[in-house]
């Protein structure tokens, strides 16, 4: 019996749903109304440039702040007895299971100008600060929204480091910090390039973080490619051209994520 | 050492349950405020209940949730089965593309999906609606099916169908009784997966529905966009409640299975 042929249905659905429509996303970014080739929207791009700046410079704060807070958690999970490292898991990503519509309402409503914390802070005769419609917020939305798809990663690939290799790095007379950087921390690699690719990628092309949090002011890729889509300046080829930077942006760095993949370090 | 760590699992913990937390208590707020308590109340939830809006589509998020999940799954399971016996390097071509939806981010998914329907709708009598969003659904669906299934068969004796046709099934018979039973973990955690991204999208819903057919998320987005409403706060404590019911039993569920498993020296 051919078995290659039970996939027929999914092969013309891939092409005709995934294949096709991102062909369609290069097409009209290089073509006008008319279907007349041009490179006049990939240039317009550039206009964008700060905005581009912006979510590239957010995205990276976000994942390095994820990176840092993840990382002894899941190393701490990690090393805890097998039964407690699955409940504290499940009630680490309990919060993941919300919609994020709902995560990032329940920041606007803490950070609000007569939010909680303003509310808070008011008591002990502190501001109010201006903490929503910032870019500070736009980050700590990104932070909350992603930080359990930096754990996850990092804790499935901390959790297989064999204690005895650990345990060898001491007796072998390496201190703890020593054991950190030299054992634990290459061992856990995959897991944080993983992990930088699944807080990167997500909170580069957002637009509902930065428009419940950062207000009107601080526009992001995502943002833009909703305008042009759905919003008032209405552009598809505009739209298309900025997406497909963005997927170019996006594509640079797993490549450069890549570099540091386990298989590479064998190599080496 | 062991004290500051449980100090900074604490803190971790607190940050991420506060904000769910203060939704909750407020969703039983008299007042519409968001940072003074003044009274409790069921006002929310009743009103939340007579919302037609919010029930219409919440039913609606539900049932393009089982259909895109349902023909995601058997499209997707029979896709496994056909790209797990082609030659090497179509079957990395297949899996590339198949990953796609899952490297890209969603919001150029979610374009690209709406460019297609677009075009198809200029030309041919589609309109943004149900047919959209399922069809968008189904594509974002299909690839974790089939990250679910592929590896099931990695773990299969290959020999196994062509034993079961040897002792005389036919390649269907031998199909369902010896290669499906193999393969059904990962069918059922596929189709789970398809369920749980169905009911949470909201990027790709967002590009690819009209007016006419609302998922929950998107009757969501639009609320948190108007005036404030504790509306918002009632449905996240009951959806919240959901979570945690569907979560704590299937987490019991597993210790047991791990228990029994170990009982009998399995891993």
């Amino acid at each position: 019996m051919k078995l290659k042929a039970f996939s027929a249905p999914y092969l013309v659905w891939m092409i005709v749903f995934i294949v096709v429509p991102l062909l369609m996303v290069v097409y009209f970014a290089f073509t006008t109304d008319n279907g007349e080739f041009t490179l006049e929207y990939i240039s317009d791009v550039g206009q964008y440039a700060n905005i581009f700046m912006r979510s590239i410079w957010l995205a990276i704060i976000a994942t390095i702040i994820c990176l840092v807070v993840a990382y002894p958690l899941s190393y701490m999970l990690s090393r805890m007895s097998k039964h407690t490292q699955s409940t504290m898991l499940m009630i680490v990503m309990l919060p993941m299971w919300m919609n994020f519509l709902l995560r990032t309402y329940a920041w606007m409503t803490l950070l609000g100008n007569n939010g909680i914390i303003n509310q808070l802070l008011g008591m002990i005769g502190l501001g109010p600060f201006k903490l929503i419609n910032t870019e500070g917020a736009v980050v700590l939305g990104m932070v909350y929204n992603y930080l359990p798809f930096m754990i996850l990663p990092l804790y499935s690939v901390m959790v297989k480091i064999d204690k005895s290799v650990i345990e060898a790095a001491n007796d072998l007379g390496c201190n703890s910090f020593h054991t950190m950087f030299r054992v634990i921390f290459p061992l856990s690699l995959p897991g944080v390039t993983s992990g930088i690719t699944m807080v990167f990628v997500p909170a580069i092309s957002t637009f509902i973080i930065s428009r419940m949090l950062g207000g009107g002011s601080n526009l992001l890729i995502g943002d833009l490619i909703e305008m042009q889509f759905l919003g008032n300046s209405y552009n598809p080829h505009l739209g298309a051209a900025i997406s497909m930077v963005l997927m170019v942006i996006i594509l640079v760095i797993m490549t450069v994520m890549n570099q540091f993949s386990p298989d590479d370090q064998v190599l080496i | 050492m062991k004290k500051l760590g449980k100090i900074y699992i604490g803190l971790v913990l607190m940050f991420l349950y506060v904000p769910i937390f203060v939704l909750i208590v407020f969703s039983f707020n008299e007042t519409k405020s968001r940072s003074v308590f003044s009274g409790f109340t069921f006002d929310w939830y009743e009103k939340l209940f007579r919302n037609e809006i919010i029930i219409s589509s919440l039913i609606n998020t539900i049932i393009i949730a089982v259909l895109a999940s349902i023909i995601s799954t058997i499209l997707g399971t029979l896709a496994a089965i056909g790209i797990n016996s082609m030659k090497k390097f179509p079957k990395a071509v297949v899996l590339n593309v198949t990953n796609m939806p899952i490297i890209n981010p969603e919001i150029v998914t979610g374009v690209s999906l709406m460019l297609l329907f677009v075009f198809f709708a200029a030309r041919m009598n589609l309109e943004f609606g149900f047919v959209t969003l399922l069809i968008a659904h189904i594509t974002f669906d299909v690839p974790y099916v089939i990250l679910n299934v592929m590896p099931k068969f990695k773990q299969m004796n290959p020999h196994l169908y062509e034993a079961a046709q040897d002792l005389g099934c036919g390649p269907f018979k031998a199909f369902v009784k010896v290669v499906l039973p193999e393969i059904m973990p990962g069918v059922v955690s596929g189709f789970l997966m398809a369920f749980t991204y169905s009911l949470d999208d909201f990027i790709i819903s967002y590009f690819t529905s009209g007016s006419t057919s609302q998922t929950l998320p998107i009757t969501i987005y639009s609320m948190t966009r108007r005036k404030v409403s504790p509306e918002i706060n009632a449905l996240s404590t009951l959806i919240f409640l959901v979570v945690v019911v569907v979560l704590v039993i299937k987490h019991v569920i597993e210790t047991k299975q791990a228990k029994r498993n170990e009982a009998y020296g399995r891993d």
